[in-house]
């Protein structure tokens, strides 16, 4: 069996970049995922990587866009205000085609909000969050072992479509312990790949340009169709989602993160009342699990949709049921995080409601 | 025949766009002279800023870079700690470097990055029309200080080798200007000895040139050069602000 | 089954290593376990306390509001978390630091003499042991070795004489019932 540790979250995503092979860092300290930066100063230490701590959020990601143009795996993580002013290299990061990792441990907000968890970063997550047309490919976990697992799949991602990649967490993710089963052999970094876009020197080569403009007339709408493709063929092959208890479920709960883990145990004990009621947690919020909630909805009459905020990711799950279903809300924004026994009465309240 | 001048090795045979009278063409030979002299251009990663010289990434025959405004420095950091080997060159404009890039400017300096960054200071917006800039001179105008830059209400310049000598970290800091034939070899001196601190390792150097910009300044080529004699480098005196490099000796 | 745990006092009386240790004992014999430390404004004042869930199902939210276990360790953590005891809730305090009586009739009191035994072994830190110990023998939750084998992982810079001075704290707490 795999080496189990009992280990913050925080401490999980360090061991999770370290295994996926990536040796540069560069960040600015935000509560509550300031035990990423510190320990990941440890351990970059040790591994021989980069450890950067910068003078703001905005030259962290600047940092990374230069290291993935280097061709090199590079992450930064921060919590919500943090990342907003990423947004600004965000955008030529996507716009310059660059695989990154970017993790947000989502706190309180607008503005300076509070330090406790938080949902309400997904508009920014999977709209974008920047200037232009582009979407970063978000990944939700819900457990230390989905935080260790997640650095990885996020560089393989970010590196298969070249775009950013985003694990959206949580300020309750982060500073929880739990056992983190470290599933796989970490990478070894020289073992990776050499990128035949990365900027090296153009020693025996054509001299390669990285940017993220195009001035002359009707290339950046060329530019902007062919990302367009990229983000179909995403969609298509990158949804990803688990669905529990949902085949003869007449409520379907939707939620990701820390709200799919109560949600799990509101489920559970509606199940034990008799209580035909499933959940179906998104681990990819984009590309959205569009096409299973699609499906979905062509059976099921309710879904209930909880979130850490006022009612975001509804949007989505309205979208994709195409009002074939009703589509119910139970969120608890600023900071509130929901308990199985409120979510278990507002499962009876919407069953109530039908019989 | 034989051919005693050309294109350098180290320029694109892109045809530049850049106004009569502007220095930045001079600037951009000079880099591409010492590219080939000093032999690193197939180790070079040049960054392009936002502002009248964006299109460097176009001009320069090495691999480019073109970041967000006022960030070469972050980008240049992130790229030299995966490729120590290869060297960084920071092409920025008086926006980019003392006004949205001012915290990305000094701390690559703090932290002493072993960059070359090449400061063009035309006191003015080239790229968007000539408005005001961080080092727009007192009384000078521009088409946001129509009357004259008022200190009252628009603060002063930024002198950025003055800014940059007390901050422990850089290594090597010169103004220059490229106004005339014995200036423009005083800067590609200037130039060398910055990529020199950086191929041997030593640190963070900067470059400081005042240029001409006769469309922004609204005055002829001649006289924008002799403008930086009589009025700008007055006010930014020409020298060597910093060079750890013979304080060390 | 899902144990929800509150260990509340002072900083500096192991609370968070209390915790940890809990959680990690459940971890080894298996169980869906989290820990969970107070943060934010909770910090001030020098309180310090933390959740632990120890369960035969996945943990839904480490945060515990409602404990069906609750450790009380200083004066100002009984006021406060006394009202949070589930009915039928175990509640194990620090009679040694703690003038108040509990006055709850709906829960289970447990008075420990935590500090005083922890001074009889010589060092009134290891406080928390003796409570990990009762807490261990009461709720049938874990077993000692595995506590034993837990503050191991804790401590992993103490030095023998400390560990095994842990080891005799959880033992007198496990003797106490």
């Amino acid at each position: 069996m795999a080496e189990k540790r009992l280990m913050y979250g925080n401490h999980a995503v360090v061991e999770g970049v370290i295994y996926a092979g990536c040796r540069f860092f560069a960040g600015y300290p935000i509560t509550p995922q300031n035990e990423i930066p510190e320990y990941m100063s440890i351990r970059m230490n040790e591994e021989g990587g980069v450890f950067l701590q910068t003078e703001s959020e905005i030259a962290a990601i600047n940092m990374l866009f230069g290291a993935a143009a280097a061709g090199k795996r590079a992450m930064t993580s921060s919590s919500s205000p943090g990342i907003s002013l990423m947004q600004e290299g965000i955008s030529y990061i996507a716009g310059a085609d660059m695989p990154v990792l970017v993790v947000n441990v989502v706190r309180g907000g607008p503005g300076l909000g509070n330090i406790a968890p938080a949902q309400s970063d997904y508009y920014q997550a999977t709209r974008g969050g920047g200037h232009g047309d582009y979407f970063t490919i978000t990944l939700a976990p819900h457990s230390g072992q989905e935080l260790f697992e997640f650095p990885r799949l996020g560089f393989e991602l970010a590196e298969k479509y070249r775009n950013p990649a985003l694990i959206l967490a949580d300020g309750l993710l982060g500073q929880m312990m739990e056992p983190v089963e470290f599933t796989y052999e970490p990478i070894d970094p020289t073992s990776l790949p050499e990128k035949e876009w990365a900027l090296s020197g153009c020693k025996g080569r054509e001299r390669r340009v990285v940017r993220s403009y195009d001035l002359r007339p009707g290339k950046l709408e060329d530019l902007n169709r062919r990302r367009f493709e990229k983000y179909e063929n995403i969609k298509k092959n990158e949804q990803r989602f688990r669905a529990s208890r949902c085949d003869d479920a007449d409520l379907v709960v939707v939620a990701y993160g820390t709200c799919a883990r109560v949600s799990d145990a509101a489920v559970r004990m509606a199940r034990d009342r008799g209580l035909k009621v499933g959940l179906l947690r998104p681990i990819s919020l984009w590309p959205f699990p569009w096409d299973v909630l699609g499906d979905m909805s062509k059976r099921v009459e309710h879904f209930l949709v909880v979130e850490m905020s006022c009612g975001q990711m509804i949007d989505d799950v309205k979208l994709a049921t195409e009002c074939r279903s009703k589509v119910q809300f139970h969120g608890r924004p600023g900071g509130g995080v929901p308990t199985p026994p409120e979510i278990y009465e507002k499962i009876l309240g919407v069953l109530g409601g039908t019989r | 025949m034989k051919k005693i001048f050309g294109r350098p090795a180290g320029l694109t045979e892109i045809i530049q766009r850049y106004c009569p009278g502007c220095g930045h063409g001079i600037v951009h030979r000079l880099i591409a002279e010492l590219l080939v002299e000093l032999d690193i251009r197939e180790r070079t990663v040049g960054i392009a800023p936002v502002g009248c010289s964006v299109f460097a990434d176009e001009y320069f025959n090495c691999d480019m870079i073109q970041p967000p405004h006022g960030r070469g420095p972050a980008v240049a950091t992130g790229i030299k700690r995966s490729r120590p080997d290869c060297v960084l060159f920071s092409y920025q404009g008086d926006g980019d470097l003392a006004a949205i890039g001012t915290a990305e400017t000094v701390h690559a300096a703090a932290r002493n990055e072993k960059i070359t960054v090449i400061f063009i200071n035309n006191a003015i917006y080239g790229m968007t029309g000539g408005q005001l800039a961080p080092t727009t001179l007192p009384g000078m105008r521009s088409t946001t200080s129509v009357k004259g830059r008022d200190v009252v209400k628009q603060g002063y310049p930024i002198k950025v080798c003055e800014l940059l000598s007390g901050v422990d970290g850089a290594y090597y800091l010169e103004r220059c200007a490229v106004n005339t034939p014995k200036n423009i070899i005083k800067t590609k001196k200037a130039l060398k000895t910055a990529f020199k601190n950086q191929m041997d390792d030593k640190g963070f150097s900067l470059v400081e040139i005042l240029s001409m910009c006769p469309t922004g300044w609204g005055v002829t080529p001649v006289q924008s050069k002799q403008w930086i004699d009589d009025v700008m480098s007055k006010y930014y005196p020409l020298g060597v602000y910093r060079d750890r490099a013979k304080e060390e000796k | 089954m899902t144990n929800e745990i509150i260990i509340a006092g002072f900083g500096g009386q192991g609370i968070v290593s209390s915790g940890i240790i809990l959680a990690h004992a459940g971890m080894i014999e298996d169980k869906y376990v989290s820990f969970f430390p107070s943060y934010g404004a909770e910090m001030r004042g020098g309180t310090a306390n933390c959740s632990v869930v120890i369960s035969s199902d996945p943990v839904a939210s480490p945060i515990v509001a409602n404990p069906n276990i609750m450790i009380v360790m200083n004066e100002p953590s009984l006021a406060r978390f006394e009202p949070t005891v589930q009915p039928n809730g175990l509640f194990f305090f620090n009679q040694t630091l703690i003038k108040s009586k509990p006055t709850r009739k709906d829960i289970t009191i447990i008075p420990v003499e935590a500090n005083a035994i922890a001074e009889e072994l010589g060092q009134g830190r290891v406080a928390n042991m003796v409570m990990l110990g009762i807490l261990a023998k009461k709720t049938g939750l874990l077993k000692l070795e595995t506590l034993k084998k837990a503050q191991r992982k804790r401590f992993t810079k103490a030095n023998k004489e400390q560990l095994e001075l842990n080891d005799k704290a959880l033992e007198r707490g496990y003797a106490l019932l």
